[in-house]
């Protein structure tokens, strides 16, 4: 594997260690099996090429972009919440309707952004070249973020947010409103995603339709390799293992990929998660959030 | 003081399997007031306890706190008021969170909770205290994760987190009844000094009739979803566990109207 590859792969993996977390706060924090992501995540990327292409500040494009996906989180929790549609089967519903709002926003499936500014831009004339640059800029982005995650996890209203996941009815004779604390965790989660379908169509110079397709499972697949690297002690503990599995799961990928006596394609991709997925799928351990999804059929 | 008027309460109204589960409860609580609730499987007991604490809104009647009606509050507003303790020590706490983190969800209780930090020294000094009353060593395993308590630890920690803010109303749903014996008589040792000290007005109900007259300075039996049976004071200092059970047989019998239950 070359080091283009190499750093690409940790890109990438920084990227989706953002989702890793989405998928931390959703899955773990409000025991709320979300599958929003596959369609936040392009919702992030589309908002963000189309405001830039009409000439919006790329920084705002990304806030804006942050936003959408909160409001993708707020739908699917409302759903559940209001409707009492089963948490899944909410965010499944969310998920397809984002389909076609995606292509509502870029007005066709593919936005180019390969010449337009981005984040990046400010940071070109540091003289670094673009493969070590879009690594590093995604670094700072997804450590800066996983420290306020834990922080926030930390907080009264974190520790109420996990109790809400844990165990509704005692939070609510502990005076915990599990509703809003349910629609804030999916807001923030999904916002997340919203951000790194930004910084994605960013760093990639393009926003496509079909970029969200299996999002969950990479993100599944991340936060998996995360928590049995590193068993968590703690919220920072736990936040950090999503970046770091995200990251590594990444380069597991491209070692695979780059591989030649294996002899697999990039094509392959979708086919190498999927075996991933399900050889940690029947692999041992309680803590495993596919099993607990299959288990329990994702009810509360 | 707590007023409860004519409060009723049917689940699956109009169906096959309707249940009038409180049908016209009446009890006025007096500030510092210890009432043990009694009454047979179904008679209303935990339908009027998850009334008082807001998960479950009565169809009719009303609820009174400190003169507030709170008939309509839902759950999480009402718990500035109400403090409770399960039956199952699973369902008071989170299992997967620390016991310090448990004392400190306990701890924002009737208060907003922002973004402050949940554990800082101060309450970790605080949570301490409190639990070395418990003498079970748990002051210093604050860290611990609370599944890996017994179910008489964690009912011990249920309770100190109850009284860890000021309340109007205690409420314990057979609080020991998960525990075995020398679990219990720690719990209920430990119950009693802490309403005693704090002077709460408590709700406990049991299905021992032993310990609805050892505890308490008020007895009520409830029946099918009304108040059968009210006595405190004397009669009650001179009423023994077998007039209790007769009282219930007969009840339960429906031998006698309540009128005469009351008198005799």
């Amino acid at each position: 594997m070359n080091i283009v590859a190499f750093l690409g792969a940790i890109e990438l993996g920084l990227i989706f260690g953002l989702i890793a977390l989405a998928i931390f706060l959703s899955f773990r924090v409000l025991d709320f099996p979300d599958l929003t992501v596959d369609g936040s995540f392009p919702l992030g990327a589309a908002v963000a090429a189309t405001m830039i292409v009409a000439g919006y500040d790329p920084y705002f494009a990304t806030f804006a972009a942050i936003f959408a996906g909160g409001m993708a989180g707020l739908v699917t929790a409302f759903l559940n919440l209001r409707f009492k549609i089963l948490n899944l089967l909410a965010s499944i519903l969310t998920m397809i309707a984002l389909y076609s709002i995606n292509l509502r926003i870029m007005g066709r499936p593919n936005v180019a952004i390969i010449t337009e500014p981005t984040i990046l831009t400010p940071f070109e004339d540091l003289g670094l070249r673009a493969i070590y640059l879009k690594p590093l800029v995604a670094g700072v982005i997804a450590i800066i973020v996983a420290l306020l995650v834990a922080r926030f996890l930390n907080s009264d209203y974190g520790l109420a947010m996990r109790a809400t996941g844990a165990n509704q009815k005692m939070s609510r004779a502990q005076g915990i409103n599990t509703a809003r604390t349910t629609y804030v965790g999916m807001a923030l989660s999904n916002a997340l995603v919203g951000l790194a379908g930004a910084i994605f169509a960013q760093m990639n110079g393009f926003a496509d339709i079909t970029i969200g397709t299996g999002t969950i499972v990479v993100g599944l697949a991340a936060l998996i390799a995360g928590e049995a690297l590193f068993p968590a002690r703690g919220m920072l503990m736990a936040v950090f293992a999503c970046l770091i599995g995200s990251v590594l799961y990444r380069i597991a990928i491209a070692f695979a990929l780059n591989a030649d006596s294996i002899g697999l394609q990039a094509s392959d991709l979708n086919l190498v998660t999927a075996v991933l997925v399900t050889a940690a799928l029947v692999l041992p351990g309680s803590k495993n959030p596919l099993k607990r999804l299959l288990s329990k059929g994702g009810s509360k | 003081m707590i007023s409860v008027s004519d409060l009723r309460i049917t689940f699956n109204k109009g169906t096959a399997i309707e249940n009038k589960a409180l049908q016209g409860v009446n009890l006025d609580v007096n500030d510092g007031e210890f009432v043990t609730v009694i009454g047979s499987n179904g008679a209303g007991k935990s339908t009027l306890m998850n009334c008082l604490t807001g998960e479950l809104i009565a169809d009719s009647g009303r609820i009174t706190i400190d003169s507030q009606d709170v008939t309509r509050w839902k759950a999480a507003r009402r718990s500035a008021l109400v403090a409770r303790v399960f039956q199952d020590p699973l369902a008071g706490t989170c299992e997967n969170l620390t016991i310090e983190e448990n004392l400190s969800l306990a701890h924002a209780r009737g208060r907003t909770r922002a973004l402050g930090l949940a554990i800082n020294s101060g309450k970790r000094d605080l949570f301490r205290e409190r639990l070395s009353r418990l003498r079970l060593g748990l002051e210093n395993r604050l860290e611990d994760k609370m599944g890996l308590l017994s179910g008489g630890q964690r009912q011990a920690v249920s309770l100190i987190m109850a009284t860890l803010q000021p309340t109007k109303i205690l409420l314990l749903d057979e609080h020991t009844a998960a525990l075995d014996p020398r679990m219990q008589a720690f719990v209920l040792d430990l119950t009693r000094e802490i309403v005693e000290e704090s002077g709460l007005t408590t709700l406990m109900i049991t299905h021992s009739m032993g310990q609805a007259l050892q505890f308490g300075t008020r007895t009520v039996m409830l029946h099918e979803g009304a108040v059968v049976l009210d006595v405190r004071g004397e009669d009650r200092k001179n009423m023994t566990i077998p007039d209790l059970i007769e009282m219930f047989g007969k009840v339960r019998g429906e031998e006698l109207d309540s009128d005469s239950l009351l008198l005799g």
